[in-house]
């Protein structure tokens, strides 16, 4: 069976590994939907190389447009209703800058909690009627819990852990699946000026894309990766707020 | 800035880098700024194992992120790709599908602009050359600014001095490459024994015009060192290792720097298993993956590690046939002598051609590479008196594996140096360069 595969936000290196791997894993088409064409339409033409059969279209959208979000969805499904929607869009802000300038504040919020919510709206409705499919959403373990260097990413992406946690309460008696990924930091662009700053080591971006398609597979509400990543999250959760906010994090 | 090392784990130095992930912005990127010089140079895998990928203190483009394919023609074989391919992928993407990477050197693990850089040799060299003659076109960004093709017909200079140019003509964004057609993923390999240096290159020379891959492992150690095991091999047939299990893709990486070298007890006990145990069967051809066969240590991860904390250094020469056999034998025994090198060498002769960069290290003759621990001053010296037999007889260093040649050796090696230099684009310096190229 040909799978059918629409990405959001397909120029992210996780987004692009991912399909990789689930072109490698058997025949496929796919949607790219970015908001740079050229851009997109690069990720496409790598992946009709490794794949010369398989149906792979690039499209450019407006991520902040509900409007435009709401047809790109309605549009998409009358096409066919696709086996997997993965959501992968974000950005990293500069927690700093946010707290001077509210527009960059506005803008990493939008970018990583509102836009994607709403496109994971605009197609769970969809599943809901057809009752199957696979909704995968990238959140990140920085939505775990507010921490001062990084709480307006933060609170982006805290906000799709909820929508998340909604869409699975919503959808548990149907066949749809909402799968929620929670990435630790991984080496990526959205990292690169990160590298050689010490602290914790970056995950490969294959391995995370290796353990994202696995966790897509196996339709794991919450997917950790690395999964070590579940532990020391239950940890920070968890501590008492006395000693959190002792922490230099 | 964060540290970054090469191949031989010699020193681990500050850089700048650069991560470079989207086609369309490498020029933006490498531009240098207006006035100010802050010149850089390309990082692949850093699968060199000297100072050729490294700038410490200053600037590195690491081309990593440029991992996309951007076209292929299955009438032709031709695959365009950025420079951040890793040759490995390409394999294993296009084998199955009957088209191979025309030249194979010891590891997969390194990227295309890499390959080209440094015009990288495989066993087939006396058969198909090196990884440039397969290079159709080049697009490369330079620190003005702009964006040039090149190929063998178009900017022909531009492009000979850009194959092993080392990194220092531009900054390769994306290449045109010829596959060549295989079968499969199998080859038909033979191993022989041989007892001293005499027989390789009667080996070799019966060899050459029967068999698409040659290379020898010389024990450099024992009973004064000539002792060999001589492997050839054929791509097998379409059908050939049909229902055969594909070697395990299972990777084991060297988790730690182990505090002395561990390498010559190893391969010792490996090698003797091998020679011993061919010495007394005559092993008929065998199939082979072309994975181990190619690049024997890539499933073992890292490890460049087992030298220890203070690195190591290869070294490679190669030497014209009519100094050879000689020649070989004088760096054997300087070798056996010193007790210093590692056990195993690789030796191979190159086939009857010139390399199609100026810079390119391939050229007839007889290459012979080894591993010496990073023993400070007594394994300069070493090098020293190698040096002095390379230049004796005529001979050259490879950049890709040099970190502390002297700039005559160069010079005396490389006799398109002075043309390759009106090529270097002025905005790009590496740690070599200013060691040999003054800049
Ligand atoms: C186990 C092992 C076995 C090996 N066996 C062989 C062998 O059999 N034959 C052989 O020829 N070599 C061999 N090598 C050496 C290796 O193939 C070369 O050093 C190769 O060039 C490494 O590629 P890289 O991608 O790691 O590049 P790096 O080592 O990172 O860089 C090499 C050079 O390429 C330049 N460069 C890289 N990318 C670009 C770009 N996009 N644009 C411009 N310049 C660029 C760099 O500036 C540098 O000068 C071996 C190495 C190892 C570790
Ligand atoms: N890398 C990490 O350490 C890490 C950790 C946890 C979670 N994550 C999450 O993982 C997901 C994938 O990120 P990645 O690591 O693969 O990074 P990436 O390669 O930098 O990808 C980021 C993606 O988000 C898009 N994007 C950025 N700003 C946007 C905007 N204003 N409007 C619309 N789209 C925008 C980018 O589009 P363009 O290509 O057009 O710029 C790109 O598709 C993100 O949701 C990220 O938050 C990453």
């Amino acid at each position: 069976m040909r799978k059918r595969i629409i990405i959001i936000g397909a120029t992210s290196a996780m987004a692009e590994r991912c399909a990789r791997l689930w072109l490698a894993e058997g025949p496929a088409d796919f949607v790219l939907v970015g908001r740079d064409l050229a851009k997109t339409e690069r990720v496409a033409m790598d992946l009709r190389v490794r794949d010369p059969k398989a149906g792979i279209r690039a499209l450019a959208a407006d991520f902040r447009d509900p409007a435009g979000i709401r047809a790109l969805a309605d549009c998409l499904w009358s096409q066919g209703a696709p086996d997997l929607v993965l959501i992968a869009h974000g950005l990293l802000p500069d927690q700093q800058a946010c707290q001077i300038d509210l527009s960059s504040c506005e803008e990493a919020l939008l970018v990583n909690g509102v836009s994607p919510a709403l496109f994971a709206e605009a197609f769970a409705g969809h599943m809901e009627r057809t009752g199957g499919g696979t909704l995968v959403l990238i959140g990140s373990i920085a939505g775990d819990r507010g921490r001062k260097t990084n709480y307006v990413y933060g609170a982006g992406k805290g906000l799709l852990t909820r929508y998340a946690q909604g869409l699975q309460h919503r959808l548990a008696a149907t066949g749809v699946a909402v799968v929620l990924i929670l990435p630790g930091p991984t080496d990526t662009p959205m990292t690169a000026h990160l590298k050689g700053q010490g602290g914790l080591g970056m995950a490969d971006v294959d391995a995370v894309a290796r353990a994202i398609v696995a966790g897509v597979a196996k339709k794991l509400p919450v997917c950790y990766v690395p999964g070590k990543w579940a532990v020391i999250m239950m940890v920070i959760r968890h501590l008492p707020r006395f000693i959190f906010n002792k922490l230099n994090i | 800035m964060m540290k970054v090392t090469s191949w031989g784990r010699l020193g681990s130095l500050e850089h700048e880098v650069c991560f470079l992930s989207d086609r369309t912005g490498v020029p933006a990127q490498v531009r240098a700024p207006p006035g100010g010089q802050a010149p850089g140079v390309c990082y692949g895998m850093g699968r060199s194992y000297g100072d050729v990928c490294l700038n410490p203190g200053g600037l590195l483009w690491n081309t990593a992120g440029l991992n996309r394919f951007i076209g292929f023609d299955a009438d032709t074989g031709v695959l365009t790709c950025e420079a951040g391919v890793l040759l490995r992928d390409i394999q294993r993407l296009f084998i199955p599908r009957g088209f191979m990477v025309p030249v194979n050197p010891g590891t997969q693990i390194i990227t295309v602009g890499g390959a080209i850089a440094n015009d990288v040799h495989g066993k087939n060299h006396h058969r198909h050359g090196s990884f440039g003659d397969h290079v159709l076109r080049i697009r490369l960004a330079r620190t003005d600014g702009s964006v040039a093709d090149c190929g063998p017909d178009l900017l022909p200079e531009l492009f000979a001095a850009t194959v092993g140019g080392i990194g220092l003509t531009g900054v390769i964004i994306e290449a045109d490459i010829r596959l060549r057609r295989v079968a499969g993923p199998w080859l038909d390999t033979e191993l022989i024994a041989f007892e001293n240096l005499g027989e390789f290159f009667r080996l070799s020379d019966a060899s050459e015009a029967g068999f698409e891959h040659t290379v020898s492992w010389i024990d450099c150690v024992s009973w004064g060192g000539g002792r060999g095991i001589f492997m050839r091999g054929n791509p097998a047939v379409a059908g050939a290792g049909a229902g055969r299990a594909l070697p395990r893709a299972g990777w084991f990486a060297v988790p730690f720097v182990p505090p002395v070298s561990l390498i010559n007890g190893l391969s010792l006990r490996l090698f003797n298993m091998l020679y011993y145990g061919m010495k007394k069967r005559t092993t008929g051809p065998s199939l082979s993956h072309y994975e181990p066969f190619f690049c024997p240590l890539d499933n073992v991860l890292e490890w460049n590690r087992i030298y220890g904390p203070r690195g190591f250094f290869q070294y490679q020469s190669v030497i014209a046939r009519e100094h050879g056999l000689e020649a070989t034998q004088a760096m054997l025994g300087e070798i056996a002598r010193s007790g210093n090198g590692s056990f195993l060498a690789v030796l191979k002769t190159f086939g009857d051609r010139q390399g199609p960069g100026m810079m390119s290290f391939p050229r007839p003759g007889v290459t012979l590479a080894l591993d010496f621990p990073n023993k400070g001053a007594s394994t300069q010296r070493l090098f020293e008196r190698l040096d002095a037999i390379v230049r004796e007889a005529n001979g050259r260093l490879y950049l890709a594996k040099d970190a502390r040649m002297s700039r005559d050796l160069l010079e005396s090696g490389y006799p398109r140096l002075a043309e390759f230099l009106k090529h270097r684009d002025p905005g790009i310096s590496s740690a070599m360069s200013r060691r040999l190229m003054g800049g």
